[in-house]
C-alpha cells in the first residue's frame, strides 16, 4: 500500500457558464499537512465540497475529474458518506450543539449504548446512553490533542478556543478518521490559543492523519504546512514544500486574477486634497464581518476602494457608517460629526449605499422597478411626493415615479419589460442597475458601492463598473467602492485600501503592482525586506 | 388541461375547491326550494356586516407582523365605545358615530400598548397575539361587571349592576347604516346600502393610506424589513402605526357589526371573532406577509356566502345541520394551509 | 465579588421562577378569604393532580425536541374520547373498559399525531401557532364524525349515547361503568381523605418512563435536534423523522391522558372535554414554572397543584371578597390565558436578546 492518501486527478467544475475549477491535481501523503491558500472566490471551497460530495455539487450538474481515497476511487454523494469514509471537516462556524457538554459533543450521533428489551421492539434508538463509556471515548479523544478541555462544561459557556477543540476532538474520536480538512480554524482565536490548536494538529499529522489546512494566515499556514498549493481562479499557480517558499512568492501567486472584457483605461494619476470624510477609531459590529478599528480619510471628488479578504471586516466599514450596524468611532463627514447608528441620518446628509447583500438588502424583489428605484429618495428626499391639505397628507405621486424610471432604465440600460416588472424577476446584472439607479435617484454626494459586480455576468460587470465610474467623471461623486475583485478596482479607483482583521492595513495608489496588494490581504505589510515581515 | 392545473396552483387549491363548492351551492338552491335573492340578499347583509373586521387584517400583514390573531383587542375597544355611547343615550347616527368617536381613543392606546409589545417578540407574533386576545377578552369579562354603567337597558335587572350578556341596540343606533339608502327589492331581496357604502368608504380610505409616503413606508416594512431599515425607515414605528390601524379598524368594525345585528355581545362573545375574519381574508388569497383589499373584498364575500349558502342548502339537503362543523373545518383548513405554505421573507 | 454573585444568583432565581411565585403569593392571599376548610383543599388537591398530571406529562417530550407546547395534543385527547365513547357503548366497565378504551385509541393517536408532526415539519418556526390552529381543524373533523357518522356509519346499539334524531353521539355521555375505577382500585383513606393510588402509581410508572426516556438515545436526539436542527442535521440524526416522533408519542399520551382524566371526572362533555384538556394542561405546565424551551417533572406538579388551587379557591374568594363568585369564574379564565400570554412574551424576549447577546460574543474582543 502506497502511502498516498488522498489523490484528486483532473477536477473541473463549472456552475452553469462560470468554471470555478481547471483541472485540479492534488495529492495528499498519510501524516502530512498540506496547507491551501488562495483568495476568496479562487475555488477552495468548491475543490472541498466536491471532496464533501456536498448536495450542491450534484444540484449544479456534477464535476469532472476523479477522486481516490487510498488508491480507491470514490465519489460522494452526501456528507454523511464522506464521513463515513473517515474524512472529518472542522468549520469556521462552529458545529456544535450550544446547551451539550463536551461529551455529548464529541460522540454526538455515535453515542454509546446500552442494550435494553424495548431495543427489540421499537428499534436501536430505545437504547439507553452509556454515559460513563462516552466519558472515557470523550477524554481519550481530547488527550490526543494534548490540550486541556473540561469534559463535562457546556459549549455555550466556553471560550471559543475550547470550542474549536472540541469540534477537532469530535472529528478525531471517528475510529476512521483519516483525513482532516481545517477551514480557517484559527479565524475566531487569539494568537495563544492558535498557537496551541497548530501544535495540536502538527501532533495529530505525527499520528498518521493527513490534514488540508485552509487559512489566510500566511504565516501560520508556513508554520504548520509541509507542503503548500495556491489557488488562483480555479488552477493551481503554485505547490511548493513549506520550506522552499515564502510568504511573498505565495502573496503574488494568489492576486492577479484575470478579469475579461473590463474596459481598460489609461492610468491617470489624479491627486485630491480636500477631504470629505474622515474616520477614526471605527468599529462595526456586522457579524461576520467585523470592523475593530479603522482610521481613513475620504477626499472629495475620487473613487476609494476598499479590499480585503472575506470576513477581514470590508464590509463592515460602509455599513456601520451608514447605521445598519452597531458602530463606535468618530465619523466626519463635510466638517460635521456623523451620527452613527441611525440609518435615516447618513442618508439625509447625502450618503448614499449599495449594499452587498442585493437581494436582502437592496431591492424588495416583490415589487415594480420604479418603486424599488424611487423608494428611498421618496422616504428620505420626499422627491415623487405630491402634497395635500397643507402638508399634512403626502401622496405618493405615480406618474413621477414612472418618469423617472423610464430615466433610469434608459440611462444605465435596464433590461426588462416594462418599468412595472417584479425586480425578482430580472437577472442578477440589471437587478444591481436598479440599486445603483436607488442610489443615484438620491443624488448623493458620497456613494458606497459594496461588490458592485459579486454574482452577475461578465458583460454586466463591465457596465456596472463603466457607470460607477461615468458618474464619478461626470457628476463628481465621491465613491468608495467595496470589492473582494482587486483587479476590478485597480481599473476605476485611484486609490485602494486594503482591510486585514478589522484594521486598514494599508492604503496604495491603484496603480501599484498587484503583489504588493497580495501582501497586504495577507496582512503582511508590503515593501519590507525578506525575513522582517511583521504578521498583522 | 395544463392551463387549468396553473390557474389552480396560481390561487391555491383550498380557494378553487371553496369557491367552486360555494358555486355548486348556488347551483343547487333552487333544486332544494332555497330562493336565490334571499340568498344572494343574506350574504351582501354578512359582507357588510364583516368586511371591515376583515379589513383589519391588512395593517399588520403588510408591515410583516404576521395575522391579527389579536383582533379582540380592537374589538373590545369598539365595545367600550357602543356601550358609552348608549350609557349616553345617544341615538340615530349620532349614536353611530360617537360610539366611533369614543372607541377611537381606546383603540390607539391598546393599539399603542399591544404594538409595542409585539415590537419586542418579533418572529413569535401570532401565538402571542391570540393569547394577548384572549386575555384581554377575558380580563373584560371582569370590567363589564365591574364598570359603573347605569342605563337599566344594559345593566341585570336584578342586581343592578354588571353589565347583561347581549344588549339590544335596536332602539339606539340600530341598523342605521343597513337602512340609510337600502333597497329592497320585492319580499325577499334587501341590498344594506349603508354598511356596504360605509366598507367602501374604509377601503377606500385604507387604500389611499397604502398610497402615501407613510403607507409606502409601512408596505415595505412587511415586504422586506432590511430594505426598509436601509431606506432610513424606523421599523418599530412602522410596526405600532400599522398596529393601531389594525386596532383601529377592529373597533370600527365592530360597531358596523353591531348596528347590523342589533346586540352587542359582550363577555367572551368576543372571543373566537379573530378566526373568521383571519379565514376570510386567506381565503381571499392573502398569505402570511401579503394581504391587499381585493384580497379582503373576495375572501369576506367566499366566506360569508359559505356561511350563509351551507345552512340553508346543505340543511335542506340532508336534513340535518352541518354549517357549524363546516365552517370549523373551512376556516381553521384556511389558516393551516397558509400557515404551512407562507415562506418567511427572511434575508440572510 | 462573591457576594454581588450571591445577589445576582437569587435575583436570577426570583426571575425564573416568577410565574409560580406569583401564583403562590396569589394563594396565599385568598385561601383564607375563599374560607375553603384545609382537608377539603388537600382531597381537591389529591384528585385534581391524578386527574390533569398525565395529560400534562405527555407536553413534556415535544419541548425537549425543541418544538415548543405542542397545543396539537388536543388530537390525542378526541382519540381517548372516541374509545371512551365506542367502550360505553359497548357496556365494557372496569379497568377493562379503560385499557379497551386506550387499545382502540392507540392507532388513532398514532395516525393523527403522524399528521401533526408531519404538517408541523413544514412549518418549522411557527410550530405552535400551527398545532393551534390544527387543534381547531381537527376538531372540526372530530365533531364532523362523532356527530353525523356515529350512528350512521359507526353502528351504535345504546340509545342513551345517540341524539334522539338517530345519528350522532349526546352532548354528555355517562362514564358511570369506569367512573373512578383506576383512582380508588386500591383503596387508601387516610384521615378521611381519600387517595386515589391507583392513578397516582401509574403517574409515577410514567415520570420514570420520562426520565429513562431522556437518557436513551432516541431522547438525546431530541435534545440535539430541539437545540441546533442544523447542527443534529449534519451530523446525521435524522431531523425530520425525531421531531415526528415526539409528537406522535405526545399524541398518543394524550389519549391516555385524557381517558384517566374522563374516568376520574366520570362524565364526558362530548364537544368540550378535549378542548379544555389542552387549555389547562398547558397553563398548568407553565404555572409550575416550565418555559417554551424547558420543562421538568416538578413543573409538571407544582403547576398542576398552584393552577388547580387558583382555580377552585377563585370563585369562592371573589364571592366573599366582592359578591360575585362570577367575577372569580372571570378571573380564573382570566390568569388562565394570561399565563399563556406572559409565558410566550417572556420566551420570545429571551430569545430575541440571547440572538443579540449571541452575536455580541461572536464579534470577539475589539
Amino acid at each position: 500500500m502506497s502511502s498516498t492518501l488522498l489523490r484528486m486527478e483532473g477536477i473541473t467544475k463549472s456552475f452553469f457558464e462560470n468554471t470555478v475549477l481547471r483541472n485540479v491535481n492534488l495529492t495528499l501523503e498519510r501524516g502530512e499537512i498540506l496547507g491551501l491558500v488562495g483568495e476568496n472566490g479562487a475555488g477552495k471551497s468548491t475543490l472541498m465540497n466536491i471532496l464533501f460530495g456536498l448536495p450542491v455539487i450534484f444540484e449544479t450538474g456534477g464535476f469532472e475529474g476523479k477522486i481516490y481515497l487510498e488508491g480507491q476511487e470514490v465519489c460522494f454523494t452526501s456528507p454523511l458518506q464522506a464521513l463515513d469514509a473517515g474524512i472529518g471537516m472542522v468549520h469556521q462556524e462552529f458545529s456544535l450543539i450550544p446547551g451539550f457538554t463536551a461529551v455529548e459533543n464529541i460522540v454526538l450521533n455515535r453515542e454509546s449504548t446500552l442494550y435494553n428489551f424495548l431495543v427489540e421492539i421499537f428499534g436501536e434508538r430505545l437504547a439507553t446512553l452509556d454515559y460513563p463509556k462516552m466519558k472515557d471515548r470523550a477524554i481519550r479523544a481530547i488527550k490526543r490533542l494534548e490540550v486541556s478541555i473540561d469534559p463535562e462544561m457546556i459549549i455555550s459557556e466556553m471560550p471559543v478556543g475550547h470550542k474549536q477543540f472540541t469540534e477537532i476532538a469530535r472529528e478525531i474520536e471517528k475510529e476512521n478518521t483519516r483525513l482532516l480538512v481545517l477551514d480557517e480554524p484559527t479565524a475566531v482565536l487569539t494568537e495563544s490559543e492558535a498557537e496551541i490548536l497548530l501544535e495540536a494538529v502538527k501532533r495529530l499529522a505525527s499520528q498518521g492523519i493527513g490534514i488540508i489546512f485552509i487559512s489566510h494566515r500566511l504565516q501560520e499556514v508556513l508554520e504548520v504546512s509541509n507542503r503548500i498549493v495556491v489557488l488562483r481562479d480555479g488552477e493551481i499557480t503554485l505547490e511548493k514544500k513549506a520550506s522552499e517558499t515564502n510568504i511573498r512568492e505565495i502573496a503574488s501567486a494568489m492576486v492577479g486574477r484575470r478579469i475579461e472584457g473590463l474596459t481598460t483605461r489609461a492610468a491617470q494619476e489624479r491627486v485630491f486634497s480636500t477631504p470629505t470624510m474622515t474616520i477614526e477609531h471605527l468599529w462595526v459590529d456586522m457579524p461576520g464581518e467585523t470592523v475593530r478599528d479603522v482610521n481613513l480619510t475620504i477626499y472629495k471628488g475620487e473613487i476609494l476602494g476598499i479590499g480585503g479578504l472575506a470576513g477581514q471586516g470590508k464590509l463592515g466599514i460602509a455599513n456601520g457608517i451608514m447605521g445598519l450596524y452597531p458602530a463606535g468611532g468618530k465619523v466626519t463627514f463635510e466638517g460635521q460629526p456623523l451620527p452613527l447608528n441611525d440609518p435615516t441620518i447618513p442618508l439625509k446628509k447625502g450618503i448614499g449605499f449599495v449594499s452587498e447583500d442585493r437581494r436582502g438588502v437592496g431591492l424588495i424583489l416583490d415589487e415594480g422597478i420604479a418603486l424599488n428605484i424611487a423608494f428611498t429618495a421618496m422616504q428620505i428626499h420626499e422627491l415623487y411626493i405630491k402634497k395635500f391639505l397643507g402638508g399634512v397628507v403626502k401622496w405618493r405621486d405615480d406618474r413621477a415615479i414612472m418618469k423617472a424610471a423610464r430615466e433610469y432604465i434608459n440611462m444605465l440600460a435596464i433590461k426588462c419589460l416594462h418599468e412595472n416588472q417584479k425586480v425578482r424577476e430580472l437577472s442578477g446584472g440589471n437587478q444591481q442597475k436598479v440599486c445603483l439607479a436607488r442610489a443615484f435617484a438620491l443624488n448623493p454626494k458620497l456613494l458606497f458601492v459594496s461588490e458592485p459586480t459579486r454574482g452577475i455576468d461578465v458583460g454586466a460587470k463591465s457596465l456596472v463598473l463603466d457607470m460607477i465610474y461615468k458618474r464619478n467623471r461626470e457628476q463628481g461623486t465621491t465613491i468608495v467602492v467595496t470589492s473582494s475583485e482587486l483587479e476590478e478596482m485597480r481599473a476605476i479607483c485611484d486609490r485602494i485600501a486594503i482591510v486585514h482583521e478589522g484594521k486598514i492595513a494599508g492604503i496604495l495608489p491603484a496603480s501599484t503592482d498587484s503583489s504588493e496588494f497580495g501582501l497586504l490581504l495577507m496582512g503582511a505589510k508590503p515593501t519590507v525586506e525578506e525575513g522582517v515581515i511583521s504578521v498583522g | 388541461m395544463d392551463r387549468i392545473k396553473k390557474f389552480i396552483a396560481d390561487i391555491g387549491w383550498p380557494r378553487a375547491i371553496i369557491a367552486l363548492f360555494l358555486l355548486s351551492l348556488f347551483v343547487l338552491a333552487p333544486f332544494v326550494n332555497v330562493r336565490i335573492d334571499s340568498s344572494i340578499s343574506d350574504t351582501l347583509v354578512r359582507f357588510g356586516m364583516n368586511g371591515i373586521l376583515v379589513l383589519a387584517m391588512v395593517p399588520m400583514v403588510q408591515s410583516g407582523c404576521g395575522l391579527n390573531f389579536g383582533l379582540p383587542l380592537g374589538i373590545i375597544a369598539g365595545l367600550l365605545g357602543a356601550t358609552i355611547s348608549l350609557e349616553l343615550n345617544a341615538l340615530g347616527f349620532l349614536g353611530f358615530f360617537t360610539a366611533i368617536a369614543i372607541s377611537i381613543p381606546f383603540a390607539v392606546v391598546f393599539g399603542f400598548g399591544y404594538g409595542q409589545l409585539l415590537n419586542r417578540v418579533k418572529g413569535g407574533e401570532m401565538m402571542i397575539a391570540t393569547y394577548v386576545g384572549f386575555s384581554s377578552v377575558a380580563f373584560m369579562c371582569i370590567m363589564w361587571l365591574l364598570l359603573p354603567f347605569r342605563n337599566p337597558t344594559m345593566v341585570w335587572g336584578y342586581a343592578g349592576k354588571g353589565l347583561r350578556t347581549t344588549i339590544s341596540v335596536q332602539e339606539y343606533w340600530g341598523g342605521v347604516l343597513n337602512n340609510f339608502l337600502s333597497l329592497r327589492v320585492g319580499e325577499f331581496f334587501f341590498v344594506p346600502t349603508g354598511t356596504i357604502l360605509f366598507f367602501a368608504l374604509m377601503c377606500l380610505l385604507l387604500w389611499m393610506f397604502f398610497h402615501t409616503k407613510t403607507g409606502s413606508a409601512m408596505s415595505a416594512v412587511g415586504a422586506n424589513p432590511e430594505f426598509a431599515r436601509a431606506a432610513g425607515i424606523h421599523i418599530d414605528k412602522m410596526r405600532t402605526l400599522s398596529v393601531i390601524l389594525s386596532t383601529l379598524l377592529g373597533a370600527i368594525g365592530i360597531i358596523v357589526y353591531e348596528q347590523s345585528f342589533g346586540f352587542i355581545q359582550l363577555y367572551m362573545g368576543p372571543f373566537y371573532m379573530a378566526f373568521p375574519s383571519v379565514a376570510a381574508i386567506l381565503l381571499g388569497g392573502a398569505s402570511i406577509n401579503r394581504a391587499s383589499l381585493t384580497h379582503v373584498i373576495i375572501g369576506t364575500f367566499l366566506f360569508q356566502g359559505i356561511l350563509t349558502m351551507t345552512p340553508s342548502v346543505i340543511n335542506s339537503m340532508l336534513q340535518t345541520d352541518m354549517s357549524e362543523v363546516i365552517r370549523i373545518i373551512v376556516s381553521n383548513g384556511m389558516i393551516l394551509y397558509a400557515l404551512t405554505r407562507g415562506v418567511r421573507v427572511k434575508s440572510r | 465579588m462573591k457576594k454581588r454573585e450571591a445577589a445576582f444568583n437569587l435575583k436570577r432565581f426570583l426571575m425564573a421562577n416568577i410565574v409560580p411565585i406569583i401564583f403562590i403569593l396569589l394563594s396565599i392571599f385568598a385561601i383564607p378569604i375563599s374560607q375553603f376548610s384545609a382537608s377539603y383543599l388537600i382531597q381537591e388537591m389529591l384528585i385534581r393532580l391524578a386527574r390533569n398530571s398525565f395529560l400534562v406529562l405527555s407536553l413534556l417530550i415535544p419541548i425537549i425536541a425543541g418544538m415548543g407546547l405542542n397545543f396539537g395534543m388536543v388530537l390525542g385527547a378526541m382519540a381517548g374520547q372516541i374509545g371512551l365513547i365506542l367502550v360505553s357503548d359497548w357496556k365494557v366497565i372496569g379497568l377493562p373498559g379503560m385499557a379497551l378504551a386506550a387499545i382502540i385509541s392507540t392507532p388513532l393517536a398514532i395516525a393523527l399525531g403522524w399528521m401533526c408532526g408531519a404538517i408541523l415539519n413544514k412549518a418549522k418556526g411557527r410550530e405552535m401557532v400551527t398545532s393551534y390552529i390544527l387543534g381547531f381543524f381537527v376538531n372540526g373533523l372530530y365533531q364532523l364524525v362523532v356527530l353525523y357518522l356515529f350512528g350512521y356509519l359507526v353502528p351504535i346499539r345504546s340509545p342513551e349515547l345517540v341524539l334522539s334524531r338517530g345519528y350522532g353521539i349526546r352532548n354528555a355521555v355517562n362514564l358511570l361503568g369506569i367512573r373512578n375505577c383506576l383512582d380508588y382500585c386500591i383503596p387508601l383513606t387516610i384521615h378521611g381523605i381519600k387517595i386515589p393510588l391507583g392513578t397516582f402509581i401509574v403517574i409515577a410508572v410514567f415520570s420514570f418512563f420520562i426520565i429513562w426516556f431522556r437518557r436513551t438515545k432516541l431522547g438525546q436526539d431530541m435534545r440535539a435536534v430541539g437545540q441546533d436542527m442544523e447542527v443534529a442535521r449534519s451530523a446525521g440524526i435524522p431531523v425530520e423523522r425525531t421531531r415526528l416522533i415526539s409528537i406522535l408519542i405526545s399524541t398518543v399520551l394524550a389519549a391516555y391522558g385524557q381517558i384517566i382524566f374522563l374516568q376520574n371526572i366520570g362524565t364526558l362533555n362530548t364537544y368540550n372535554s378535549h378542548e379544555q384538556a389542552g387549555m389547562f394542561a398547558i397553563a398548568a405546565l407553565l404555572v409550575g414554572g416550565a418555559s417554551v424551551a424547558k420543562a421538568t417533572l416538578p413543573n409538571v406538579f407544582v403547576g398542576v397543584i398552584l393552577f388547580h388551587l387558583m382555580f377552585v379557591v377563585s370563585p369562592m374568594a371573589g364571592k366573599y371578597l366582592i359578591g360575585q363568585a362570577q367575577l372569580g369564574e372571570y378571573f380564573r379564565v382570566f390568569v388562565s390565558y394570561g399565563v399563556v400570554a406572559v409565558a410566550l412574551v417572556i420566551y420570545e424576549w429571551r430569545r430575541a436578546r440571547e440572538r443579540a447577546y449571541a452575536r455580541r460574543m461572536f464579534r470577539g474582543e475589539a
